[in-house]
């Protein structure tokens, strides 16, 4: 550091003033440091910190007391609780002995893990790649035990499977409907651009009066489809108290609220796909389904992959829809973990509370940087390549 | 389309042709484009009903709404405002002068707050009726929100598109592990959260300057963006809990700044991704130019960068506006009274001896909906032009 140059590196040179400079130019000099030094404290601070300390919760019994929160530690019997304790049919689901459905399926997805594992070993991974491929292949087959035991064998589930079923079984709908939707915009019909507005604007109304507005159109006795229900003999049915169709009907909110999402993006990437190939292909004599399939689709799928991601990991927040429409009801029938977490911590029981959250977090991870790495890297790199 | 098109004169051309067979290259047929209008049209009104439900339900009245539905204002039913007088006409607090106090207040308290480990100042109490609370309050947190998060992101946004960072490895372990003693000693130690945490940054300090130089392997910026933008995955249920305990540890629950700290972070992700986009494509040159005719990166960074972009950073602007807008979750683990959000306030009407009073319900609805459905229409100009769509392409 004998030199000036080396002395106006920032992180070499002394933090305080040099001789004869103002502040002005020292503040210039660490501005490297200024200029990222809020974003990454206010993450730190408020994400990272909270993470760490969330594990604090999750391994205790918290009680309160006169001077403040008493801690006990207790290790895993929190996510224990979860798994195989009192908590179990709340969070898993109930068990009884597996059906014979139960057993095929569960063979069935054993067998097509082992052989992707199988395919993954024959075209040489590495340690890394096959260790990611190993956890998610163990909380694939443990899902697919879950929904074996549960839902197979005619049992309640629990929370666990309601946000999968929220994940999966919505975002597919919404996937499917939002890009019919896109394709058909994309086109030149009548008013594309007054849709093009309209179908947008869903995706921006508050969650909270979504579900609202849900609750209230879906009353079978004061909404506004009472001719409806009284037509099919439904005039007194509370569908609130039916579990499939509570939670049909969270989806149906979200969907309302989350198609414009996957519309807008895979409208944007549908009008870059270049207007000569399909044109050409047209003179050609193709057909609009063949058009779609080998020209559009291949076009759009790296930016369909990345919008279904990105709707993926909001969708695993699930909270306002199911508290507002059902309370989670009936009984627990469209509680997500995030509303299961909510309501323990309303119970004042935070130890199972952050251990809820945590396996949210887990789970969260596990799916998304699996479909991630298997499905949207994949067609990123094919499109470059 | 450029050259000539394949068109066929009409004359020629059978109605059955005409039906099924696009006039030219690039164009329906007549038949595709009825049933695409159909399909459109349809699904114009199932995004439309709710909406126009929940708006002529709030002039409606206990009547009209418990006899079964009725659709049409002034042909049905006979609209009146018993939901919005309810509300608004009876509580004497709802005037303009309790608005005006109350921001008055918001600027009172947050310095009664900054100088109270200095000087105890009384703080004032509001004294406005529950809807214009909830209103100015949300309109302040979504604000100040908007404006910490769009400061703090686009400020690292630019700074990981144009300065090459390297953090060593071995600092962020070494700091993780700090972090995680101090967790333990205030936890189970009993050591003063204050304590601990100095007690950490300032061995982070100077054992980052003295231990890492020692260490090789660094990061470089696409780590740090990974980092910053990945913290969307992270479930916000998985932070409340702790961040609960701290700013009740500062006396901050049930306050617009603990809100708005919150929120802000909430968004950082969304922010520093769609920005990075913006600002990795500028043209560089400019930058350049302008530090050698002697510009700081500060006036670098307001001048000329912050101007350019400055489509992004409105559609951005907006969106995190309408995200703040909306929030739930934080706000019902953080508020109680003085802080409470709109969301808040339409879900505690859900709890009444008489059920829900759906008329006053969907008025307070539709006063919360209405900015964002004016704000979304103007960003959705935004991204009809192709802005903020750069990031998923990437």
């Amino acid at each position: 550091m004998s030199n000036g140059t080396t002395m106006s590196q920032p992180g070499i040179s002394p933090a305080g003033l040099s001789r004869g400079e103002s502040w002005g130019e020292w503040f210039d000099r660490h501005s490297r440091t200024f200029f990222i030094a809020p974003a990454v404290t206010l993450v730190l601070l408020f994400a990272i910190f909270p993470t760490f300390y969330t594990i604090v919760f999750a391994i205790s019994h918290v009680r309160f007391s006169a001077t403040g929160l008493k801690f006990r530690t207790v290790w895993f019997e929190n996510f224990a609780a979860q798994f195989t304790g009192n908590e179990q049919v709340h969070f898993l689901g109930r068990f009884t002995s597996m059906s014979i459905a139960g057993w095929v399926f569960s063979l069935v997805t054993a067998g097509a893990l082992l052989w992707w594992l199988y395919r993954a070993v024959v075209k040489g991974a590495t340690w890394i790649g096959l260790a990611g491929r190993l956890i998610s292949a163990a909380m694939a087959m443990f899902i697919a035990l879950l929904f074996a035991a549960t839902l197979l064998s005619g049992n309640q589930w629990g929370t666990l499977l309601n946000t999968l079923f929220y994940v999966v079984v919505g975002c597919s709908i919404q996937f499917v409907i939002g890009l019919m939707l896109a394709f058909l915009c994309s086109q030149p019909v009548i008013g594309k651009n007054f849709f093009r507005v309209l179908f947008f604007i869903p995706l921006m109304i508050t969650p909270l009066g979504v579900g609202y507005a849900f609750k209230m159109i879906l009353d079978v006795t004061k909404g506004p489809f009472k001719p409806f229900w009284q037509l099919v003999g439904l005039g007194n049915w509370a569908w609130s108290t039916d579990a499939w169709a509570a939670r049909w009907f969270v989806i149906l909110g979200d969907s309302w609220q989350w198609i414009p999402f996957i519309f807008i993006v895979l409208l944007a990437a549908l009008e870059n796909v270049p207007k000569d190939h399909v044109e050409a292909a047209q003179v050609d004599g193709a057909s609009g389904f063949q058009i779609f399939r080998e020209i559009t689709w291949p076009q759009i799928l790296p930016v369909a992959a990345t919008v279904m991601l990105i709707r993926m990991i909001e969708a695993f927040k699930i909270v306002d829809l199911p508290n507002i429409m059902t309370a989670g009801g009936p009984g627990i029938a469209t509680e997500s973990m995030t509303l299961h977490s909510v309501f323990l911590w309303r119970a004042n029981d935070m130890g199972d509370s952050a251990a809820v959250a945590y396996l949210l977090l887990i789970l969260t991870v596990v799916v998304c940087s699996s479909f991630f790495n298997y499905v949207v890297l994949k067609r990123l790199r094919r499109a470059r390549a | 389309m450029s050259g000539a098109t394949y068109r066929i004169s009409r004359d020629d051309r059978s109605f059955r042709q005409r039906l099924f067979e696009p006039p030219a290259v690039g164009k329906m047929s007549l038949l595709a484009n009825l049933v695409a209008s159909a399909i459109l049209l349809f699904w114009s009104l199932f995004v439309l009903f709710p909406i126009y439900w929940v708006v002529i339900t709030a002039f409606k009245n206990a009547e009209t709404v418990n006899n079964g539905p009725f659709f049409i204002p002034f042909v049905d039913f006979q609209p009146t405002l018993k939901g919005w007088t309810a509300q608004f006409a009876t509580d004497p607090y709802c005037d303009a002068y309790s608005v005006g106090r109350q921001l008055f207040l918001l600027v009172y308290n947050l310095f009664a707050f900054i100088l109270s480990p200095i000087v105890k100042i009384e703080k004032m109490e509001p004294q406005i009726c529950k809807v214009y609370l909830a209103y100015t309050n949300s309109f302040v947190i979504s604000f100040g929100a908007t404006a910490l998060c769009i400061a703090v992101g686009s400020m690292a946004a630019y700074a990981l598109a144009r300065i090459s960072y390297k953090p060593k490895f071995g600092n962020i372990v070494v700091f993780v592990l700090l972090a995680l003693s101090a967790i333990v000693a205030s936890n189970y130690f009993e050591v003063h959260w204050a304590i601990s945490s100095s007690v950490v940054l300032a061995l982070f300090y100077l054992l980052a300057r003295s231990l890492g130089r020692r260490f090789k392997s660094t990061l470089g910026n696409d780590d740090i963006l990974f980092w910053i933008v990945s913290q969307r995955i992270l479930p916000p249920i998985v932070v409340i809990i702790p961040v609960y305990m701290m700013f009740q540890s500062v006396g901050m629950i049930d306050t617009h700044l603990a809100l708005i700290i919150l929120y802000a972070v909430a968004n950082l992700p969304i922010v520093v991704w769609l920005l990075h986009d913006f600002f990795a494509n500028l043209p560089v040159e400019l930058e350049e130019s302008a530090q050698l005719d002697g510009s700081s990166r500060f006036e670098i960074f307001w001048d000329i960068v912050l101007p350019l972009t400055r489509p992004g950073l409105a559609a951005t602007t907006l969106l995190t506006l309408i995200l703040n807008w909306n929030e739930y979750l934080f706000a019902i683990f953080l508020t109680t009274a003085r802080a409470q959000t709109m969301p808040i306030m339409v879900a505690a009407k859900n709890t009444g001896e008489r059920g829900i009073l759906w008329w006053e319900m969907c008025a307070i609805i539709m006063i919360m909906i209405i900015p964002v459905i004016i704000m979304a229409v103007v960003l959705q100009r935004y991204i009809a032009k192709g802005v903020l769509l750069g990031g998923v392409k990437g």
